[in-house]
This record gives structure tokens, C-alpha cells and sequence, in this order.
């Protein structure tokens, strides 16, 4: 639960993949949603996963936050091989070193706001009365100190997706993984999401990988794309010129 | 996660779908319900019935006779010489050797007579038997009117129901039981009336002269006289004790405090024989009710006294039989009222499962967020005992209401026929505890599968399901 911070870390691997495959048996055919993908993404990177729909670029989120496990090859994360890991421990896993973003924002209908943010930290095992502050402050840094008490379904779309950040961010993961952020939220608000995300990912230092079908998106704010098609792997480059103003893209590659 | 975020998740997410966990948790309700009441008619039975036997004395007492005694009554009259070794009188060392026995209460001589109690100068006669101080605190006594003997030597006497009707001049309808001791008690107490009873009194210097001898023609190293008392005794209570009951005395109407029933000397009809033979030292006695802890303890009792040189008399198998006769009716009961509690564990299963369904996303969620396998299945472990829990208690409440109805039905249609009221229910404590524990544990059974169903959930899938 060390606090990722600052862009000291650069350059040493956070997540290492090596020929993995995860394969589904559907009756009598085997579908490759991912078929011998070796990709190092690196601590401070912003990574952009690209592909259409049906590339495997969702199935390898998956495989990299510890949801699914590869059917060949490994998923290294933080020097721990995923696929050797008990349900336990990549539940563990999970809790701590990662925090995920939905399309669709799951946050929990029947909690608050507040409910749903302090939902890890139950998990967690934090002390109870340290974990009202901390979803507070995480809510907070969000913009949504006035909706604390708010059921999800009583808010918009992008205050949900700020919510579910909030929440992401709440056990101090070593890695935000998104799964594609802004598909349920209109371009305005999109926009407002993906800066927060590039917030997190420069002040905090926090590595980000994120799946995306809109090249521009990716081009705007990730310093890498991967391009992903059929399950493998087809391109991957530096993104030296996101559309930064002001700031350093903080030089990676 | 902690046991108290488990609590609290589990209550919050029955508390959404109200509705279904509500009509849930009446099952479960209805089936503790079934199971209290019908657990509580086979325990009040038993008790009522053990309760019964218990006043009664039959069942934890045992009745020591001396083995001289059965000689004479086999109408040998040649005891010329000291008694054999192996029969010992009788007499209160003997009495107090059998009371230090363990499990033994207490050990008490059965003194009784008939003799002629004045009321109001009226001559009645009746049964007269002493009652052990320790007779204060049995059942035997529960219904009595006024209250139990001041001490042990008290000038008092209690009266049964029907001997006090006898004196106030009350005329009973034959096999009714109406008359309330209250009543009857009013007007006596704290009355005095009158016993006359024949003494039996040391003829001092005699006994050195084994040749004389008076009133007995027996060989007795003593002699007395017989002399005519009276004894003025104070009313203290009416008991509405069954006379035909073995507890204390059997057939007595009128009992004095033991002790001095002890002291009064009074002739009795019993052995005249043994009593003057023992006379001139310590009293001897006919028969000694040796009451037990309880009657498991009367075998080995009854086996000591024995060896002891005494003949005893008790009643054993009847309760051995009488136990086993409601152990297999508790398990009956047990098991009719087990079967809506096993209905109601569907349930559990039911509404468990279905709430897999439904919350297929949340649990996604929750795993994608860091929930293990086990925390799943501890929360859907948790629904399932707080359903329990709840259920059970509902349950064990309205299991009391239904056992109360039915008793107070019961009694009421006694009441109409002329029968006196029982209760014929009981919810001891440990039945509220052990059905309400039963309940959680058979909701946690029922919450088995659906936990483990919940916990191998595919975070991937569930969160794909829309």
C-alpha cells in the first residue's frame, strides 16, 4: 500500500507480460481472445490498449487487474506472477495493487457514494473510523464533496465515472487499469474524465493502462498505444506529443 | 473482512429486497414456531406428568422396614435372644446413618396414627401423620393456603382440603373438585383445635427388672404406661395435597410438624412390639422414608440400605419406562415440528439463489474491487444466519403464543369438565436457546450452497452480464 507517488519510478517495469494466451472453448471452436501478447508497460506510463471491438484488448485487461487468468504464457505484475497465484492471494492482489474503471461505472446501486468508495477499504480491513476521512478526501479531489450522500442513480454519468475513480484509487493501487472510460459518457463530459485520469497519472505518478476503441482519445492523453487486433499484438508506439499544454509529457520511451 | 462490515452488508442487502427476505424469514418463523410449540406440549407433559409422580414420593423415595419386622409379620414369635447381626433395629442411628448416605436428602421416620382432633367441640377422627420439616419446600405444598409450620416443633398442624371441609361442616358433591382452598382455608386459620392422643410414658425403675412387664406381654426390657393427653395445635394452613398421595403420609388428613410428632410419644397402631423393645433408649421406627436427590440415585440407595441389613421398597422401573415413553415423544414432536423448519430452509435456498441472479453484477463488482472468494461467501453466510437469527426469534415468540393458546384452549375446555387446570406447556430457557440456534444453524446450512455457488462466480462473466 505504498503510495505511488512521483515520476522517480520511471523506466523500471511494472507489468510484464510474456506470450500469453487466453483461449475459450465455445462447443467445438476455440476462440483466441488473446493469442501470445508479450507487452512491458512501465510504472508512470499512461498506455493506451486500441483496437476494435472484439481485439482482445479487453481480455487483456483482464488478464493484467487479476480478473481472468491466461490459459498459456504470464501476466508478471510488481515481481508477482498472477497466474501462480491462489484465488486468495490474486483477490489480494486485486484489493491492493490494482484499481479498475468500468464503461458502465459500476458503483454499487443501493450504496452512497460515500458507501461505495469506502467499499474496499471493508475489504481491506481498514479501521472503520479511518475509512469515513479517506473516502471523504477521495471524493473530494473527485468534485463530488456535495454528493457524498447521493445514490448513483441520482447522479450523472461522469459524476458516477468520478465516483468510480474515486473508489479505484481509495486502497492506493500501483496501477490504474480502464476499461474504456469514457464509452457511456458524452464528449464533454468524456473529456472531463480523461483529464482527471492524466491528473492522476502526473501528479500522483500512478500507471495507467486503458482500453479504448477512440484512437483521438488515446492520441490526446496516453504517452504510448498499443494496437491490438485478433488477439495479438500490431503495433506499439510512443505518443510523444499528447495534447499537452503547460505540462511535460514526462518523457517516456 | 470484519465481522461487524459482514453484519452490516448482510442487513443492508436484506433490507433491499425486503419483501421476499420478509415472507423468507416468516417461513423460517413459522417453522421455530412449529417446532417450539410442539416441544413445549411434549416437555410440559413430562413435566406436568414428572411433577405429578414427584409429589407423589413414589419415584425418589425409598421405604426402609426393618428385617425384624418382616420376621414377626411371618408370625414368628420366638425372638427371645438379641436380633441377628444381619437385621439391626431400626432406630434413629440407623435413621441417621442411612441420612449421611450420599445422594440421600433426607431420611425421615413415617410417624402416624388415628386419633380424635376436637374442633369447635366437635369430636373428629382422623389420620394423623408427622411431616418433615424439609416438606416446606416441595411441590407437594405449592397450592397450600396460609402458610407451612413456624418450626420444627411448632404446636401447629396443617389440614387437607377435605378434612378442612369436614370440620367446617361442608358437604361435598362427590367427583367434583370445585371447592377453592382459599375458601375453605378462610374461616381455619389460625384456629385452635384440640388433639387427644394416648402417650406413651417410661414406667421409671422398671426396666432394670427384665421379668416385669405391663401393658405388652412380650418380652421388652421396658414398660410404660399409656396416658391420655391433649394437645392444643394452631391451624397454620390448608394444603389442597391429593390425600391419597404417598408424599410424607399416605392417607393422612391432618399432618404436625415431624419433630414433634416425635416428641408427642404417641402410641402407635404400627409394631406395638418394636417400639417397646427400643423404648427404653433410643426410638425405633416401623419405617424410614429415605428420600433422593433424585430417583436415578434411588438403585444405588436402595442397594447400600440393603446391605445395611434392611428390606426396602421402591418404584423404579415405572420411571425408566415413563422417560423413555417421552424421550421418543419429544423426538415425534421434535421431528413434526422439525418438518416447517426444513420447508423453511428451502426457502432460505430459494431466496439465496435468487439473489445470485440478481445481484450477479454486485458480487462482479465486488471481486473486481478486491473481495476473495471467502468474503462472498461469508456475506451470503451472513444473509442467510441474520434470516435465521431473526427468523428464530419471531419463531420462538410465536411458538410461546401458539403453546399459551393452546393450553389456555386446553384448560378451558377442562374447566368445562370439571377437570382442575394443568399446564400442559413449557418453554424452558434452554428451548428458546437451543430452537433459536437451530434455526441459525440450519439457515447457515441452507446458505451452503448459495454461498459457495456465489463465491466461484466469475467476476469476468458477472460483470459482462448485463
Amino acid at each position: 500500500m505504498v503510495f505511488a507517488q512521483g515520476s522517480h519510478q520511471n523506466g523500471c517495469p511494472v507489468v510484464r507480460t510474456h506470450e500469453v494466451c487466453r483461449h475459450y472453448e465455445m462447443g467445438q471452436t476455440v476462440i483466441r481472445a488473446i493469442d501470445g501478447v508479450s507487452l512491458e508497460i512501465r510504472s508512470g506510463e499512461f498506455t493506451a490498449l486500441l483496437g476494435t471491438s472484439g481485439s482482445g484488448k479487453s481480455s487483456l485487461l483482464n488478464l493484467i487487474a487479476g480478473l481472468d487468468r491466461p490459459t498459456s504464457g504470464s501476466v508478471i505484475v510488481s515481481g508477482n506472477d498472477l497466474s501462480k497465484l491462489s484465488r486468495q492471494e490474486l483477490a489480494k492482489y486485486r484489493l491492493h495493487t490494482v484499481g479498475m474503471v468500468f464503461q458502465s461505472f459500476n458503483l454499487i446501486p443501493s450504496m452512497t457514494l460515500l458507501e461505495n468508495v469506502e467499499l474496499p477499504m471493508r475489504f481491506a480491513e481498514v479501521d472503520r473510523n479511518r475509512r469515513d476521512g479517506l473516502a471523504r478526501d477521495a471524493l473530494e479531489r473527485v468534485g463530488l464533496a456535495n454528493r457524498i450522500e447521493h445514490r448513483p442513480s441520482e447522479l450523472s454519468g461522469g459524476e458516477q465515472q468520478r465516483a468510480a475513480l474515486a473508489r479505484a484509487l481509495i486502497n492506493q493501487p500501483k496501477l490504474l487499469l480502464a476499461d474504456e472510460p469514457t464509452g457511456n459518457l458524452d464528449s464533454h463530459t468524456g473529456t472531463e474524465i480523461m483529464e482527471l485520469i492524466r491528473d492522476f497519472n502526473r501528479s500522483l505518478g500512478m500507471t495507467v493502462a486503458m482500453v479504448t476503441h477512440e484512437r483521438t482519445l488515446a492520441e490526446r492523453y496516453a504517452s504510448r498505444l498499443v494496437f491490438l487486433a485478433d488477439g495479438k499484438l500490431v503495433g506499439d508506439q510512443a505518443n510523444a506529443s499528447p495534447e499537452t499544454v503547460g505540462k511535460q509529457a514526462g518523457g517516456r520511451e | 473482512m470484519k465481522a461487524y462490515d459482514l453484519a452490516e452488508l448482510a442487513v443492508r442487502n436484506l433490507r433491499e429486497s425486503i419483501l421476499r427476505n420478509s415472507l423468507t424469514t416468516v417461513g423460517i418463523s413459522v417453522g421455530v414456531a412449529s417446532l417450539v410449540a410442539m416441544l413445549s406440549l411434549g416437555i410440559g407433559l413430562q413435566q406436568l406428568a414428572s411433577k405429578r409422580l414427584r409429589q407423589s414420593g413414589l419415584f425418589d423415595t425409598v421405604v426402609v422396614t426393618s428385617r425384624r419386622e418382616l420376621r414377626n409379620f411371618g408370625g414368628r414369635n420366638d425372638d427371645a435372644g438379641p436380633a441377628p447381626a444381619e437385621s439391626p433395629a431400626l432406630d434413629e442411628p440407623a435413621r441417621q446413618q442411612i441420612e449421611r448416605l450420599p445422594n440421600v436428602v433426607e431420611a425421615y421416620p413415617d410417624i402416624r396414627f388415628i386419633t380424635e382432633l376436637r374442633f369447635d367441640n366437635k369430636p373428629h377422627l382422623t389420620m394423623v401423620a408427622g411431616l418433615p420439616f424439609s416438606a416446606k419446600n416441595n411441590e407437594a405444598f405449592d397450592g397450600i393456603q396460609g402458610g407451612f409450620f413456624s418450626a420444627d416443633t411448632a404446636p401447629e398442624v396443617i389440614l387437607q382440603k377435605a378434612f378442612a371441609e369436614e370440620l367446617l361442616g361442608m358437604k361435598r358433591n362427590p367427583g367434583s373438585d370445585d371447592t377453592n382452598v382459599a375458601d375453605v382455608a378462610r374461616p381455619l386459620l389460625g384456629k385452635e383445635l384440640v388433639m387427644r392422643y394416648a402417650e406413651r410414658v417410661e414406667t421409671p425403675g422398671l426396666n432394670t427388672t427384665p421379668a416385669t412387664t405391663t401393658t405388652d406381654q412380650e418380652n421388652a426390657g421396658s414398660s410404660y404406661s399409656v396416658i391420655s393427653r391433649e394437645q392444643p395445635l394452631k391451624i397454620v394452613g390448608v394444603s389442597d395435597l391429593d390425600p391419597d398421595s404417598l408424599r410424607g403420609a399416605a392417607h393422612a388428613r391432618v399432618f404436625l410438624p415431624l419433630k414433634l410428632a416425635e416428641n408427642l410419644h404417641v402410641m402407635q397402631p404400627s409394631n406395638l412390639r418394636d417400639t417397646t423393645r427400643a423404648f427404653s433408649n433410643t426410638p425405633t421406627y416401623s419405617t424410614v422414608s429415605v428420600r433422593v436427590k433424585s430417583p436415578r440415585f434411588i438403585e444405588p440407595v436402595e442397594a447400600t440400605i440393603k446391605k445395611m441389613g434392611f428390606n426396602t421398597f421402591s418404584i423404579t422401573d415405572a420411571t425408566r419406562n415413563l422417560r423413555q415413553f417421552f424421550a421418543i415423544l419429544d423426538l415425534f414432536l421434535g421431528i413434526f415440528g422439525s418438518l416447517a423448519l426444513a420447508v423453511a430452509s428451502i426457502g432460505i435456498v430459494n431466496t439465496l439463489v435468487m439473489a445470485i441472479l440478481e445481484r450477479r453484477r454486485e458480487i462482479g463488482i465486488m471481486k473486481a474491487l478486491g473481495a476473495s472468494d471467502v468474503d462472498v461467501q461469508k456475506l451470503f453466510f451472513a444473509e442467510a444466519g441474520a434470516m435465521g437469527l431473526l427468523g428464530g426469534a419471531v419463531g420462538v415468540g410465536l411458538g410461546w403464543m401458539i403453546g399459551r393458546a393452546i393450553n389456555l384452549g386446553t384448560n378451558i375446555y377442562l374447566k368445562r369438565q370439571s377437570f382442575p387446570p394443568a399446564d400442559f406447556w413449557a418453554v424452558p430457557w434452554w428451548l428458546v436457546g437451543g430452537a433459536m440456534v437451530f434455526a441459525i444453524i440450519v439457515s447457515l446450512m441452507a446458505g451452503l450452497y448459495p454461498a459457495s455457488r456465489a463465491a466461484r462466480l466469475d467476476p469476468v462473466q458477472a460483470l459482462r452480464y448485463e
